[in-house]
């Protein structure tokens, strides 16, 4: 039953799209409701996209571009997780860590991580380390705040129960508090990956030399409106595919967790 | 938690102003000893100060406080749009399943594209001024407003439903009538997220295209090299954003209230 269910989504939203593509192609190439000058017509974008990934646009090929983003993005993520999921399970185990480091973290986390690309150019210039130190700021609040949140969601009596049977304090860390505070800490990585990608696409269209945001920036810059879609679908897969990355890896490393 | 050995409130206070000290103190000698130039790293009193004197000398052509009231109009517009179509849709989708069906996939394929990539066609569909900036809070804002209307429009008690369909109500009731009041604790609940999200995409898409604002401050700063404007500008943002965010809080918590008396 559910199955069916599933597949007849399916069905309904792929021919959703159909009727979509349909409508795009009638309202700008058939009836040209829509101006050129606005929206491109599908065969524009298909051209685009063949322009881009052959001859290259705005300095370099697709592939160049989305390789270039997808790295930048994976360095800013991989350092903000690896500081900030310690540090925020640190908060949550320590009431001393907390009150140590709380109030700076309170005062620093209402500016969104966009507002400090101007600052990460001022000090790093337009080059890839304003970007990785900026995209790390944005994955690390949220990493950060769901890992301190795993641990605390831990149940006390788990603790206690791990204590009296004589737990060391690396055993305890690696059997009860890692595994406990996981799944949170993946919502707050799912959290800290959007994040990533819609900050290097700002800190890419305010300046860069390769990278998808570039692209759009060239392509707003020329008016070529085929070449902003082409654009804007390659950081929706894009942000998309390493979404699904981090699903499968949630998935693998927590084999208990039935969501 | 009675694992965690708890902390008397001296010990409390006094951790929480060392860990402040330590932070403004690094800052302050990392600055003072020239560890880095005084032009990228100001200390934080000729931050205060730079604050200060921007609240009423004009930096590129307006005052700090006219570019938040411009920032702020955007912001207003675009969220404001948001909530007014994306409740409502989210309210639909939620009670009529075959829209559900068909609208659905389209707005997940679309909420894969960051609201920041928007910024080109904002440009050219609404230029720089306040259509542009507008439509990109808009893609940012809009995306929770659905979610959690539709969110709790679906997790409506059946029975509620069920009663007022026996009583002969029509779609429109239902939704007006039974779906809106029930699922307010969940819009609420969104609107925070969507105006968080919000305010974040008016200063990415001030920080690109536009003339005015708060964004556009950040960027003339960074032009002309003065690290303190542009954290003045960092500072002013982060006010606003947390206003708005203890705003909405304390909205959610008083409709808790008024429900928990209820």
């Amino acid at each position: 039953m559910d199955k069916r269910a599933g597949f007849s989504r399916l069905v309904v939203g792929a021919s959703t799209f159909a009727v979509v593509v349909v409508l795009w192609y009638i309202a700008t190439s058939v009836t040209h409701f829509i101006p050129p000058v606005y929206f491109p017509t599908p065969v524009e974008v298909l051209q685009a996209l063949r322009q881009i990934a052959v001859q290259g646009y705005a300095d370099g090929r697709l592939h160049q571009h989305f390789l270039h983003s997808s790295w930048l993005v994976l360095m800013g993520f991989a350092v903000a997780v690896s500081v900030g999921v310690p540090l925020g399970m640190l908060m949550g185990w320590s009431r001393r860590a907390e009150a140590l480091i709380n109030p700076v973290f309170l005062l620093l986390r209402p500016i969104p991580p966009l507002a400090w690309i101007p600052l990460a150019i001022v000090w790093l210039g337009l080059g890839d380390a304003a970007k990785v130190l900026v995209i790390w700021f944005a994955a690390f609040v949220p990493a950060v705040i769901n890992s301190y949140a795993g641990v605390r969601s831990i149940e006390p009596y788990l603790i206690e129960a791990a204590r009296s049977l004589g737990i060391r304090h690396a055993m305890l860390v690696r059997e009860v508090l890692i595994p406990g505070a996981l799944p949170l800490i993946f919502t707050g990585l799912r959290l800290s990956l959007q994040a990533c990608w819609t900050t290097l696409v700002a800190g890419e269209l305010i300046g860069a030399i390769v990278g998808l945001g570039h692209v759009l920036y060239q392509a707003g810059l020329d008016i070529f409106p085929a070449m902003i879609v082409v654009g804007m679908i390659s950081v929706a897969i894009a942000g998309g595919l390493m979404t699904t990355a981090l699903g499968w890896l949630e998935a693998r490393s927590m084999p208990w967790h039935i969501r | 938690m009675n694992a965690r050995p708890g902390l008397t409130r001296r010990e409390f206070i006094g951790l929480s102003v060392a860990g402040l000290l330590a932070f403004f103190g690094v800052w302050t000698l990392a600055s003072v000893v020239g560890l880095a130039p005084r032009q990228f790293l100001p200390p934080p009193w000729s931050v205060a100060q730079k604050f200060v004197e921007l609240t009423h000398e004009p930096f590129s052509g307006y005052t700090l406080q006219q570019h938040l009231l411009s920032s702020f109009t955007r912001f207003g517009m675009g969220f404001g749009l948001a909530v007014l179509i994306g409740i409502p849709l989210g309210l639909l989708l939620g009670w009529f399943r075959w829209l559900d069906a068909i609208v659905s996939p389209l707005f997940d394929a679309l909420r894969f594209v960051a609201p920041i990539a928007w910024v080109p066609f904002a440009a050219l569909w609404f230029g720089t001024g306040i259509g542009g900036p507008v439509l990109v809070i808009f893609t940012g804002a809009f995306p929770p407003c659905v979610i959690n209307a539709h969110r709790g429009a679906r997790y409506v008690d059946r029975r509620l439903v069920e009663a007022a369909q026996t009583l002969g109500a029509r779609h429109w009731h239902i939704i007006t009538e039974v779906l809106l009041p029930a699922s307010v604790p969940s819009i609420v609940a969104g609107l925070r997220v969507s105006a968080g999200l919000g305010w974040q995409s008016l200063v990415g898409a001030e920080l690109i295209v536009a003339s005015s604002g708060i964004g556009y401050l950040l960027v003339k700063g960074q032009a002309s090299i003065s690290t303190s404007i542009v954290m003045s500008g960092m500072i002013a943002i982060g006010i606003v954003g947390f206003a708005i965010d203890a705003l909405l809080q304390g909205a959610e918590r008083y409709l808790q209230r008024q429900r928990g008396a209820m």
